[in-house]
């Protein structure tokens, strides 16, 4: 008989190695699916975790990895704040898309001005616009209680059609022959987020997201509404106790998640995407969501979660235009690394016993 | 601007060597890769394009090798696809949808050596960017005629997906059509704001056979509006889109328009591997092979689809435009006169309805 | 029977059709969050039931055998997450958004080669009494899952209100705690709300891909998974409340089309955002001026629960 014994502190060992245990299980339950399709499934395993980083392109995949990683990082810290005290954004898609087109329309109503203060103020303008589409599920619920994943989640359908709206309508190209999509910003300079250093895949949406990682870390461990944030999530009953405002930390974690993600959307629009287009938004509010839960909710394990993230991502992508492998098989690969990275890390937490339960 | 392109161009560089050819050399062997922005059992686009690329690979055997991406999505991720392909050797790319036009010029500008068509875009700012596009708005044209005559109640419907000219332009052609062949015929667009929702383009169809439509024509992907339109026990007819769809023959699928990409794709590598190749902006239609009618079928009378045939047959003649004039736009302004047809730039832009269809494009 | 142009009686048939995917789904998971758990996956398990039942039906020629493959399916993706948030205790909301991305991935492996095949057809189920005017189409033109759906909603709404079982269910999605310290097995009946909640999602998924569509395409089920996790929590965690959030949204985005056929000068974008905001408007009319219990959230909803604690 086995069963789980909680840790009475987390196993440090654990920590480090749970991910590496699921990356190995994955590496093997996947391999045999890859295999089972009649690919090989050691070189679908170095495309996919070697190459990107120490392959023949690295010189280039590197670069991407940050490129996908960051606005991933920078939403997953977001919405991390407000799960740790139960407050559950889900709608960082709608939010990241908001951001996007406030931040774009700002940047095209000056367009072809050049000044350098077009692209600060459009970092605003993206921020604001993820704030205020977060504002909503956070006002409707600390004024009617309303359930904020409902309402969150909506909105983001709602963001689409405004997103559908913008592309063929109100920021249409003027120049773009009738067809659908903004302006792109890399014809404009003064609004545009080009990499910092060429070819290393390093724009201000990645410099942002390790600053905002830094600054969650030290809010987290150093500052009372870190603390308070905690608190809620762990004992919400205490933290009332303790003189902590239940509303005011909604207001305050959802317009954070907002503003960060609004954030991430304006540095992709005007970087890595270039234009505002129907089909924008790529999932990247979702998928943050589990990169948030896979770094533990830890600002720092939400950097290296993300990187992860990219990894499958990006070598994904070459797996299956080298050895001809469906997208899909790289989404159920990715799927499963997600399982067991979830599954192992119950062993920082429990330790396995054997033998029958003691009866207390 | 300028210097980080060129830095950009030299860490890329080493990439380079890999992507030999050149435009008149010709070459024993090429490699083509294509970008699906959807999955390719969408039984739709991608599906239609995939079967263009499985054509290229049949017709040049181990002379070709192909290689393709499914799934991706425009912008960022499209341009690291397009530059991962190009590193890894690829000799021509084509890039299936309008969505990678910039993506696909920013990536040409890096690799010069190295073909990229552009499909449905406009954009060639670079000597190896060629795009390429089919003119689907003949076929709608043979699909107006078999509507207007096809229907009983008079009224015809159009599942839209997103007002773009592509959309307006094949809408415009229905119409004009179909009320050449019916005078009295009128027309309900409804958009779905989607390319892809099988459920509820299912819903669209069944609202218009409610209001009492009784031909659909779609715009979207999924043969769901056929299937609606199968419930009708024969009342309702309507067409195959992107594919065949030949499984709802031979009613209520009595034509289809067929996105039919394969002959484009074995003229270009063709051309790469003779060393024929030159940049080029190709639209062609039913002449060209890109747009195919599918079978009418025995549910369409034999006059009519005599007709049908011989429309099909003039515009691929080039005898017969689906845009002839007189015709006025929507608010009675004239567009074309009598006897002028439709210089391509209008249509590549289209954004208006033509006189007597009713409602507004969503704006 | 014609207000603006649109019938009435078509409306309300048409409606019933398109909610039942998204009416079982959110039945299903109102069972699995009464119990305590949060299974974001169900996107994930329709998806997996729409290509199971698929294949089944086309299989054996037999819609009924299909639903049955198609309920097997979503269970089956299901019994993942149980593993992994019973057995591992891993975070629910992180493994549900994982079910969907797998469960996506696997739906177009399985499905490879099912492209244009035409399942068997699923009539209607009183035949020729569906012409009769006005109740024909509404009360006795449907196909049998048409009315299973809403048998399913009545058995529901008895089995948790009346019986043993169900008092046990919401004991165990109240507190897991008591419920442990009452000798109930937390984590077997959290599994078997689970299994269930994944059964019904699949049962949604095949009917999308055997009566809705008939077709199989990638990623036919289009997001409905997502608004089915939206009218369970809309619903307030009530039976009955489910049926009428799904038949209320799947009411509006039929109507917004109908609108759009009939001719109406309302702009078509603001119609397509309308089934989002008026289930918004709805939740907050409904919330507002109501305390917290009214709302009914299984108080360890989310939570996963150890033994040992």
């Amino acid at each position: 008989m086995l069963r789980l014994e909680k840790r009475p502190i987390p196993s440090r060992f654990w920590l480090y190695a749970t991910p590496v245990v699921a990356v190995i299980l994955t590496m093997i339950f996947g391999g045999l699916l890859f295999a089972a399709m009649g690919v090989n499934p050691f070189a679908v395993i170095k495309t996919i975790f070697w190459d990107p980083l120490f392959g023949e392109f690295a010189f280039y995949l590197r670069g991407q990895l940050l490129v996908k990683a960051g606005p991933l990082i920078l939403i997953a810290i977001g919405l991390s704040l407000g799960f740790r005290a139960g407050i559950w954004n889900i709608g960082a898609e709608g939010q990241y898309i908001m951001g996007a087109i406030f931040g774009a329309a700002v940047g095209l109503a000056f367009y072809p001005t050049e000044n350098r203060l077009i692209f600060p103020l459009m970092v605003i303008a993206g921020a604001f616009g993820g704030w205020v589409w977060a504002m909503i599920p956070a006002i409707l619920k600390t004024r009617f209680n309303t359930n904020e994943i409902l309402v969150s989640l909506m909105l983001v359908y709602v963001a689409q059609t405004i997103l559908a709206k913008a592309s063929t309508g109100f920021l249409k190209n003027p120049e773009g022959m009738g067809f659908p999509g903004s302006r792109n910003f890399s014809s404009f300079p003064a609004a545009a987020n080009p990499e910092l250093i060429a070819g290393s895949g390093l724009h201000w949406g990645g410099v942002t997201a390790v600053l905002v990682a830094l600054a969650a870390w030290v809010l987290l461990s150093r500052h009372i509404i870190g603390f308070q944030i905690r608190l809620t999530g762990q004992a919400p009953r205490a933290a009332r106790f303790a003189g902590v405002a239940p509303k005011r930390l909604v207001v305050l974690c959802m317009g954070l998640s907002g503003a960060l993600a609004g954030l991430a959307g304006l540095f992709e629009v005007t970087g890595p995407a270039g234009q505002i287009s129907i089909d924008f938004n790529v999932g990247y509010g979702f998928t943050a969501i589990i990169v948030a839960f896979l770094g533990r909710l830890n600002p720092i394990g939400i950097v290296l979660a993300g990187i992860l993230m990219a990894l499958t991502y990006v070598g994904g992508e070459m797996a299956s235009t080298n050895l001809g492998l469906p997208s899909a098989a790289i989404q159920v690969f990715q799927g499963m690394l997600l399982f067991f990275l979830l599954a192992v890390d119950v062993f920082t937490n429990y330790r396995v016993r054997f033998g029958r339960v003691e009866v207390a | 601007m300028l210097r980080r392109t060129l830095l950009a161009s030299a860490a890329l560089g080493l990439g380079l060597s890999l992507a030999s050819g050149a435009f008149a050399a010709g070459m024993d062997k090429v490699k083509a890769c294509f970008v699906y922005v959807g999955p390719i059992g969408d039984g739709g686009w991608t599906y239609q394009h995939h079967q263009g690329a499985l054509e290229l690979q049949k017709a040049f055997g181990d002379k070709v090798e192909i290689a393709w991406q499914e799934n991706v999505p425009e912008g960022a991720d499209a341009e690291r696809v397009l530059t991962q392909m190009a590193l890894g050797g690829c000799n021509i790319i084509f890039t299936t949808s309008f969505g990678y036009m910039d993506a696909t010029n920013a990536v040409a500008a890096k690799f010069p050596n190295v073909m990229f068509e552009h499909a449905t875009g406009f954009k060639r700012e670079h000597p190896n960017v060629s795009t390429y596009n089919a003119r689907f708005y003949e076929g709608r044209a043979v699909q107006g005629y078999l509507a207007g005559k096809m229907t009983k109640s008079n009224k015809i419907g159009y599942i839209a997906s997103f007002p773009i000219p592509e959309v307006i332009m094949g809408i415009n052609s229905y119409y004009l059509n179909a009320k050449k062949a019916n005078p009295n015929v009128e027309l309900t667009v409804v958009w779905a704001f989607t390319w892809f929702d099988p459920a509820k383009e299912a819903d669209a169809a069944k609202a218009l056979i409610d209001s009492g439509v009784d031909v659909i024509a779609s715009h979207t992907d999924s043969t769901a509006p056929l299937a609606e339109a199968a419930k009708s026990e024969g009342k309702v007819v309507g067409f195959g889109q992107a594919s065949d769809m030949a499984e709802y023959k031979p009613s209520p699928r009595i034509s289809s328009i067929i996105d039919n990409w394969g002959p484009y794709y074995v003229k270009r590598v063709g051309a790469l591997l003779d060393g024929s190749y030159a940049q080029a902006d190709a639209w062609e239609g039913i002449s060209g092979g890109e747009v195919k009618i599918g079978e009418i079928t025995e549910a369409v009378p034999a006059d009519v689809k005599a007709e049908a045939e011989k429309i099909r047959d003039e515009i691929a003649a080039g005898t017969y435009h689906p845009f002839t004039g007189p015709i006025n736009k929507q608010d009675g302004s004239p567009w074309l006169a009598e006897g002028q047809t439709a210089p391509d730039g209008d249509l590549l832009g289209m954004n208006f309805y033509v006189e007597g269809v009713t409602g507004d494009i969503p704006k | 029977m014609d207000i603006a142009g649109i019938n009435l009686v078509t409306l309300i048939a048409s409606l019933m059709v398109a909610a039942v995917p998204i009416l079982l789904a959110a039945i299903g998971e109102l069972v699995v969050e009464k119990s305590g758990v949060l299974n974001l996956g169900v996107e994930g398990m329709m998806i997996m039931g729409a290509i199971g039942g698929f294949m089944v039906a086309v299989a054996t020629g037999s819609p009924l055998m299909g639903f049955i493959g198609g309920a097997i399916g979503g269970a089956v993706l299901s019994l993942f997450f149980a593993v992994l948030t019973l057995g591992f205790l891993a975070n629910q909301v992180a493994t549900g958004l994982a079910l969907t991305m797998f469960g996506l991935g696997l739906s177009s492996l399985m499905g490879q080669g099912y492209n244009g095949v035409k399942p068997p057809p699923t009539g209607a189920l009183f035949g020729p009494l569906g012409d009769i005017p006005v109740i024909g189409p509404i009360l006795l033109g449907h196909d049998w899952m048409v009315y299973f759906s809403i048998l399913i909603v009545a058995v529901v709404w008895w089995v948790l209100r009346y019986t043993r079982t169900g008092l046990i269910i919401r004991a165990v999605g109240e507190s897991h705690d008591a419920a442990h310290a009452l000798g109930y097995n937390v984590a077997r009946i959290r599994l078997l709300c689970i299994m269930f909640g994944g059964a019904m999602a699949g049962l949604g998924g095949a009917y999308v891909s055997l009566v809705r569509v008939p077709q199989w395409v990638d990623g036919i089920t289009a997001g409905a998974g997502w608004i089915a996790l939206a009218i369970v929590v809309f619903a307030s965690w009530k039976p009955w409340r489910v049926l009428l959030g799904a038949y209320l949204f799947g009411g509006i985005t039929v109507l917004q089309l109908r609108l759009q056929a009939a001719g109406s000068s309302i702009p078509v974008e603001y119609l397509s955002m309308a089934p989002y905001l008026i289930t918004i408007l709805v939740l907050v009319i409904m919330s507002s001026g109501r305390s917290k219990a009214a709302l009914n959230a299984p108080a360890a909803l989310g939570q996963n629960f150890h033994a040992s604690r």
